[in-house]
């Protein structure tokens, strides 16, 4: 589904990415962990297509699994494509914005998403019973789903309007960036769930987090650790709480040395 | 202000004859005491002048210019017309004025309530509530105000006696029509007396309009004890036209007073609202939104003075300004030493979406009380990037991602319309006014 091959990328001549690569295959969850400053957030950047990044090396081939398209140049695509093609961001922090309608905006996006698969706009009844449905999924309050996009909502509340929006997408790929941070223990067990239920054969996962706790409530197959911009080492799940007890130096370490 | 800047400038010799003739004829069956105040009122105009750009209240504005061309306050032939229809379907009382004139064909006429006047000043006004007019005609004003105090030829005469409450919207339509390059001059007068309620819709349009002309429009506005008055003013779909608009508006104890300016595809536009809140207690709210593109012009000014204590007003201007259009908002607060306890609150928000835009905002504060709360603020940008990403990221095209961010920063001010007709079919118009606009910068204000 996703091909990262030897990425090099950063912002403001400052080089973050140094040689990334990864392979993710559909129904795969990939959990990315790396101490701060290691390139967490510009991977979810540069896949979501945000413009102050600049790629100077490297290839990312994106092969969504509705259609039987063949793979796709993700770096040539511009945001609103590579959410067209089933790539979805939930951002580590959402960005409010007054006066713009949750639901609205979600409709707007979910019609030009579904024009793009050669798809009518959806019917209002249809819409509203999907609405229902994916809010219950991140037991996000109806009142919350009416109002501006994540205008006055509570850290927790934006993290979880980030999984109904995801709920309400339907991504292939959904990339979660730092969305435990800034979590209580019930909406990361919510948040979680919501994911959770949403995992599939035809989809895939990359969790990007700095704390192992996420990765309790949503397990990864796989565990990347990424250091100095690119992945030091990979493992099973395990290698997360590997990482928990010891913390990043012993990686570190190992890295250096080798 | 210094007396300097002030300095008589010109008076176009042309309308000064134009003035004389229109007194030995149009006016000539007028009482005496109104043939008087127009006098005066051009003799103040000839004073001052046309106000140049050296007068701190034209700084931004060439007034000049406007009327360096040849137009002619000389003006009344019959227009075969038939004006658009009304954003409020059937349901508001309608007064139609062409150039300055009643349009009686599409004047709707309705049943009102015991004394209530819905009427034009020319007819209604002087024949029969002459004593009304001769109180209520004011003769303040800058030198464009006065220069429609002595050139007016009609207007709205709306009139609510004590305790009615007048539910259904009055809608003054103005259409600037034909070949000729007239200035012309509307004139109304609205009077709210104690605990009664209006709600007023001016909709100023052109129509079949083949020439430049000038409106030169002024309204009187009292809205006395315990009573409310809404008043909206359009000003969409004005090609051609250079529209001046004075607006007076005076308060008695405990009313209230909300208006809102909307002005979409207007050429020229230059508002001056100035509102004295002379009882205690009042509450006025002024808002105004603006989409320029193109080579646009608008001017707001607005003067809101609290000369009694426990007096609250607010206002919010926003405006989205593209091409190479021009914006100015200049907002003056004075609060007398009398009027403590005084809240006042301004805000004007824009956005240039081009870099040939350009706004110029001024507020000014004079406060001479001690206890009261009062704050302005002013903020011009770009589209906020972060957010537009946002929604690209979820697959919105950089143009609808761009038009509901437009969008929702307009709505703030179409939120506080309080007809719900009217509110929609402004939504409407407005999305349909930044829909064009983004995708080539060019051509909002095509007219049918």
């Amino acid at each position: 589904m996703l091909s990262i091959k030897n990425l090099y990328a950063g912002i403001s001549e400052k080089e973050i990415l140094k040689g990334f690569s990864l392979e993710v295959k559909k129904g795969e969850v990939h959990a990315i962990m790396g101490p701060n400053g290691s390139g967490k957030s510009t991977l979810a950047n540069v896949l979501a297509g945000r413009e102050d990044y600049e790629i100077t090396s490297g290839e990312v081939i994106f092969t969504p699994s509705f259609g039987g398209q063949g793979g796709l140049n993700l770096l040539e695509m511009s945001p609103e494509d590579r959410a067209r093609e089933g790539l979805f961001l939930a951002f580590q922090y959402p960005v409010e914005i007054p006066g713009v309608s949750n639901i609205n905006f979600l409709k707007t996006a979910l019609n030009e998403i579904r024009a793009h698969k050669g798809l009518p706009p959806i019917d209002a009844k249809d819409f509203l019973k999907l609405i229902k449905e994916k809010q219950a999924l991140v037991e996000l309050q109806g009142t919350l789903a009416n109002r501006s996009v994540n205008q006055g909502f509570s850290g927790g509340e934006k993290k979880r309007n980030e999984i109904f929006q995801m709920a309400v997408l339907e991504p292939t790929l959904c990339i979660l960036d730092e969305t435990d941070s800034g979590l209580d223990i019930d909406a990361l067990r919510i948040v979680a769930n919501g994911v959770n239920k949403l995992r599939s054969k035809d989809r895939a996962f990359v969790v990007i987090t700095h704390y192992q706790r996420l990765l309790d409530h949503i397990i990864p197959d796989f565990v990347h650790v990424l250091y100095d911009g690119k992945i030091v080492k990979s493992g099973p799940k395990e290698l997360a709480l590997e990482l928990e007890k010891k913390g990043y130096d012993w990686v570190k370490k190992e890295f250096v040395e080798a | 202000m210094s007396a300097v800047l002030n300095k008589p400038v010109i008076v176009p010799a042309q309308l000064e004859g134009e003035f004389k003739t229109l007194l030995s004829k149009t006016f000539s069956s007028e009482p005496d005491w109104l043939k008087e105040k127009r006098k005066e009122a051009f003799e103040k105009f000839s004073d001052s002048g046309i106000p140049t750009r050296k007068n701190e209240e034209y700084k931004y504005t060439d007034i000049r210019k406007i009327f360096s061309e040849i137009f002619t306050a000389i003006h009344n032939e019959a227009h075969d017309l038939t004006p658009n229809p009304s954003p409020l379907g059937e349901g508001s009382i309608r007064l139609v004025f062409v150039n300055g004139w009643l349009h009686k064909d599409s004047t709707l006429s309705v049943k009102l309530p015991k004394g209530v006047i819905v009427g034009n000043l020319a007819m209604d006004g002087l024949l029969n509530h002459s004593d009304l007019l001769k109180k209520h005609l004011s003769s303040d004003g800058d030198s464009l105000a006065q220069l429609n105090s002595a050139l007016w030829t009609d207007g709205a005469f709306i009139y609510a006696p004590e305790n009615v409450q007048l539910e259904t919207p009055i809608e003054i339509i103005h259409i600037s029509t034909g070949e000729k390059e007239i200035l012309a001059s509307p004139r109304h007068l609205i009077v709210a007396e104690k605990n009664s309620s209006l709600s007023i819709i001016e909709n100023n349009i052109s129509l079949d309009l083949n020439t430049k002309v000038i409106v030169n429009s002024h309204s009187d506005i009292f809205v006395e004890e315990n009573s409310k008055v809404q008043f909206y003013r359009l000003q969409n779909d004005c090609k051609n036209v250079s529209l001046i608009s004075s607006t007076n508006v005076i308060q008695g104890k405990n009313s209230h007073f909300d208006t809102n300016t909307v002005t979409l595809g207007s050429e020229w536009t230059r508002n001056n609202l100035s509102i004295a809140l002379n009882g205690e207690n009042c509450e006025s709210h002024l808002n105004g939104l603006f989409i320029t593109n193109g080579t646009d012009f608008i001017d707001n000014h607005t003067a809101v003075h609290h000369n009694k204590p426990h007096c609250q007003s607010n206002q919010l201007y926003k405006g989205i300004l593209d091409g190479k259009s021009t914006g100015t908002f200049n907002g003056k607060i004075f609060v007398e030493r009398d009027a403590q306890k005084t809240n006042a609150y301004q805000s004007s928000k824009n956005i240039l979406l081009s870099d040939d835009a350009t706004i110029n905002t001024k507020p000014q504060l004079e406060i001479y009380a001690d206890d009261v709360k009062c704050s302005h603020g002013s903020t011009t940008g770009q589209l906020n990037e972060e957010a537009l990403f946002y929604l690209r990221s979820r697959g919105l095209s950089v143009d609808s991602a761009r038009n509901l961010l437009l969008y929702a920063f307009a709505n703030d001010v179409l939120d506080t319309i309080k007809i719900d007709s009217l509110r929609t079919y402004l939504e409407e118009l407005v999305n349909k006014c930044l829909t064009p606009a983004l995708s080539q910068g060019e051509g909002v204000k095509k007219q049918k």
